[in-house]
């Protein structure tokens, strides 16, 4: 998958944050440059990726990540959401004339992909939109590239118009649009000849043929494994001739693309479609947002990390952080723990939402129903406040009390004080940053440092609700 | 004396001006956008800057990078710098401009200290050259300059056109076969490549040939099945003819970044990879790749192409490279020297 090293990286760069509590501007600094040459090792280019990271850092500096708890949380969430911002928000779709044919023009480097890319659109289009396209073969100048394009073309079924290598390409579009407006074709895809962006004369022919077919599209077809040259290929055929649209062409490569992220920064053009193999119906709309979760590859730990920061108040967290130094757990504290699961989604959910998670064979057999949990805060409910915060207090007797008053059989309340005490184990361990004990129960999906973080964010939240507690308590007192 | 005071010595006029041929004048065109660049790009640098701090090393770094010297040796030299400027306690940035373009030239010539960048031929019996490469880096249209360039050197050769997957390759090598006059042995779309190799490598063994440039399908280097299916072509070579292929030669687009050295690597891995035929280096505005490919990958470049006519490809020469990138910048470089010797006396 392309974007992994990315991934790496970064993740790499917020496990140095993640294992401080708090942060120093001089480790905000360390992160910085460590996102900073991931992006320059992705090949994203180096003007894009030095004002990438000051508006991260800006952003950074004031949004109290050094104040707050969960700082490389924090970062990560700024990372993804300028990411998404320079990547462009949503999905763009193909722009359309008001009234037919739609002419879209293919432009670009040679061996960049235009004439499989252009061949993959009409398929695309004939799919999506039963359409009617005509392709104008206007590249004269490489060898067999009209045959190759009748090759495909036959594979989609779709029509060529071409009048051979001996007529200039301006002829030939202009032959080729009469051709579809008397055929009534309502897509016309010109297939241009690949050409370098410093090449004066063959850029004026695109400017010609423009002129000629004023086309709704223009496509900018651009190969995912660019290195920095991205930039001045997009800047310089778009300043020409202001292209409304990208495709990213091999993606199914192993690049890291960061060609995307660059082009779209210096273009502001967005980003369509992307080629992700060598048949012909391997062409996908591209997704911005998805792109950034992608690079950052946490499937959709933010969406985890945002449900567990839900009503986090993070002054109070950090002014009760100080004070907090004892790692007991008692019934209360299990109550809240199951309460707050609940609220983000029953467990399941939760589990299905990390990373890595999904393929956890045996997932659906934790059972953990809205049911359950109500049978278990019933019996909490009928202990004493003596008995929630010193469960060794319980003796039988107290045990059939508490059944008959939860109104559940002896061996349920039973099982679930045997269930308290093992969270309990686990509690602590977890208080101390041993997740040793996680990875046992998980098995191997909880090893990303990601998941670990939110995890360690539910345990800084139980804790905190805890001092509420106890706040409240000596209030009364 | 190293190949950097060479270079330094040919604009301080203490040696005579090489004779200009006219393949030097190609590289200079051809060149001419990169070097101008190159140079440009680290004289702004140095200009920007009037003492040596941490940004400094930050925008050399990137202005490393952006000049594709690749991501490795960006960094390498600016750690490198940065301890040595520490150590010496330099404050003016033209100090270290001549270092720099020392340590990138001094790298250049130990990591090719023992490189073959002439393509190998067989002492007897068809030399066979594979091409290999992703989609798009333009096998075909090398081997077709290259077929052009044997047939005007009097060499008999055939081509062999093993890409029978994407539509039209073959009727494409068959016109570059048409304009060098070499034959072109092909078989059907969709075919097996391997059959077809089998069959030009028994018809350029049979009919005496002395060149056979095989042209493969682009593939990208994590499919697998694709690129299994280019070791069978390999090891359909080497049964027919032993010592053959005499050359497998990795066609690389020079445009592409960082994915340029797992492509090197991938494709090593496959079919062990002889040289490289850095393709459209006209086009890239730095030249830096060059340096990054020596450095990091240890494959010699053997081949550059520097434009899309017919005889546009050429042959590699390291030193006329590298003298051409850095032309500028070390005279820019030597006036800088003068101007700062001069100022003491006034």
């Amino acid at each position: 998958m392309a974007f992994e090293g990315l991934t790496e990286r970064l993740q790499n760069a917020m496990s140095k944050l993640r294992r401080k509590g708090k942060i120093s501007e001089s480790d905000l600094k360390d992160v910085m440059r460590e996102i900073r040459l991931a992006l320059l090792e992705a090949d994203v280019n180096f003007k894009v990726v030095k004002d990438f990271v000051k508006t991260v850092r800006e952003r950074a500096l004031g949004s109290d990540v050094l104040e707050s708890l969960t700082p490389a949380q924090q970062i990560v969430k700024i990372v993804n959401e300028e990411l998404t911002k320079l990547m462009g928000e949503e999905a763009t779709p193909l722009n359309k004339a008001p009234k037919i044919p739609t002419i879209i023009m293919m432009v670009g480097l040679q061996g960049a992909g235009k004439t499989t890319t252009a061949a993959k659109l009409a398929k695309y289009l004939k799919a999506q939109e039963k359409a009617r396209p005509l392709f104008i073969a206007a590249d004269v100048y490489r060898p067999a590239a009209i045959q190759q394009l009748q090759t495909v073309a036959q594979q989609v079924d779709t029509p060529v118009f071409e009048l051979g290598t001996n007529v200039d390409p301006r002829e030939i579009v202009k032959q080729g649009l009469a051709e579809a407006a008397e055929k009534k074709n309502d897509y016309v895809i010109i297939d241009t000849a690949g050409r370098l962006q410093i090449d004066e004369k063959l850029m004026q022919e695109l400017k010609d043929i423009q002129a000629i077919a004023q086309p709704n599209e223009i496509l900018l077809t651009v190969d995912a494994m660019t290195g920095q040259n991205a930039v001045n290929v997009a800047e310089s055929f778009n300043e020409q001739l202001a292209i409304t649209g990208v495709v990213l062409t091999k993606l199914d490569g192993d690049t890291r693309g960061g060609a995307a992220l660059s082009i779209r920064a210096v273009t502001g053009k967005p980003i369509k479609f992307t080629g992700q193999g060598e048949k012909l119906d391997a062409l996908d709309v591209f997704h911005p947002d998805r792109m950034a979760n992608r690079i950052l590859g946490m499937g959709d730990m933010l969406t985890l990390i945002e449900k567990a920061q839900e009503d986090y108040d993070e002054k109070k967290a950090a002014e009760l952080a100080e004070k907090m130094q004892e790692n007991t757990f008692d019934f209360n504290d299990f109550i809240d723990q199951l309460d707050q699961v609940q609220k983000m989604g029953g467990i399941q959910d939760i589990l299905k939402m990390m990373p890595g998670m999904n393929n956890v064979p045996g997932l659906d057999q934790i059972q953990m129903g809205p049911e359950e949990m109500g049978h278990m805060k019933a019996v909490v409910y009928s202990m004493t406040p003596a008995e929630r915060q010193d469960p060794d207090l319980l003796n039988p007797s107290r045990k059939r009390r508490i059944a008959a008053g939860s109104g559940r059989p002896i061996h349920e309340v039973n099982r679930m004080i045997k269930q308290f005490m093992e969270s309990r184990k686990m509690m602590s361990k977890m208080s101390n940053g041993n997740f040793s004990g996680m990875d046992q129960m998980f098995g191997k999906g909880m090893s990303g440092r990601l998941g670990k973080m939110a995890m360690n964010n539910m345990v800084r939240k139980q804790k905190k609700n805890k001092r509420k507690r106890m706040k409240a308590l000596r209030r009364r007192k | 004396m190293g190949l950097f005071d060479r270079i330094k010595r040919a604009f301080g006029g203490s040696e005579k001006e090489t004779e200009v041929t006219q393949s030097e004048q190609k590289y200079d065109q051809g060149l001419a956008k990169s070097r101008k660049t190159f140079g440009e790009r680290l004289n702004a640098l140095f200009a920007n800057f009037r003492s040596v701090d941490e940004d400094f090393f930050d925008d050399l770094e990137e202005t490393l990078i952006g000049a594709d010297v690749g991501f490795d040796m960006a960094v390498e030299i600016t750690d490198e710098l940065r301890e040595e400027v520490k150590l010496q306690n330099v404050k003016e940035p033209t100090e270290v401009a001549q270092t720099i373009v020392q340590k990138l030239v001094d790298r250049y010539e130990q990591d090719g200290s023992n490189e073959q960048n002439a393509i190998r031929f067989a002492s007897e019996g068809p030399t066979v050259i594979l091409f290999v490469g992703v989609n798009g880096a333009g096998k075909t249209t090398t081997i077709g300059k290259l077929a052009h360039q044997y047939r005007q050197a009097g060499h008999k050769v055939l081509l062999a056109a093993a890409d029978t997957f994407r539509a039209a390759a073959t009727e494409q090598l068959q016109v570059w076969g048409e304009r060098a006059d070499a034959p072109v042995v092909a078989g059907k779309p969709q075919g097996d490549p391997a059959a077809v190799v089998y069959d030009a490598v028994e018809r350029a063994k049979a009919e005496n040939y002395d060149i056979l440039l095989v042209d493969t399908a682009g593939r990208l280097q994590n499919k697998v099945n694709l690129m299994n299916e280019l070791d069978k072509i390999k090891r359909v070579i080497t049964r027919s003819i032993p010592h053959a292929p005499q050359e497998v030669l990795l066609v690389l687009d020079s445009t592409t970044g960082q994915n340029a050295l797992i492509q090197a690597k991938e494709f090593n891995d496959t079919t062990q990879v002889t040289g490289i035929v850095l393709t459209k280096l006209d086009g890239t505005a730095k030249g830096g790749i060059v340096l990054a490919i020596r450095h990091e990958l240890h494959i010699p470049v053997k081949l550059v192409g520097l434009g899309e006519q017919i005889d546009d490809l050429q042959d590699f020469k390291p030193n006329e490279f590298v003298y051409g990138l850095f032309k500028d910048l070390i005279k820019a470089d030597y006036q800088i020297d003068v101007a700062a010797s001069d100022t003491p006396d006034k």
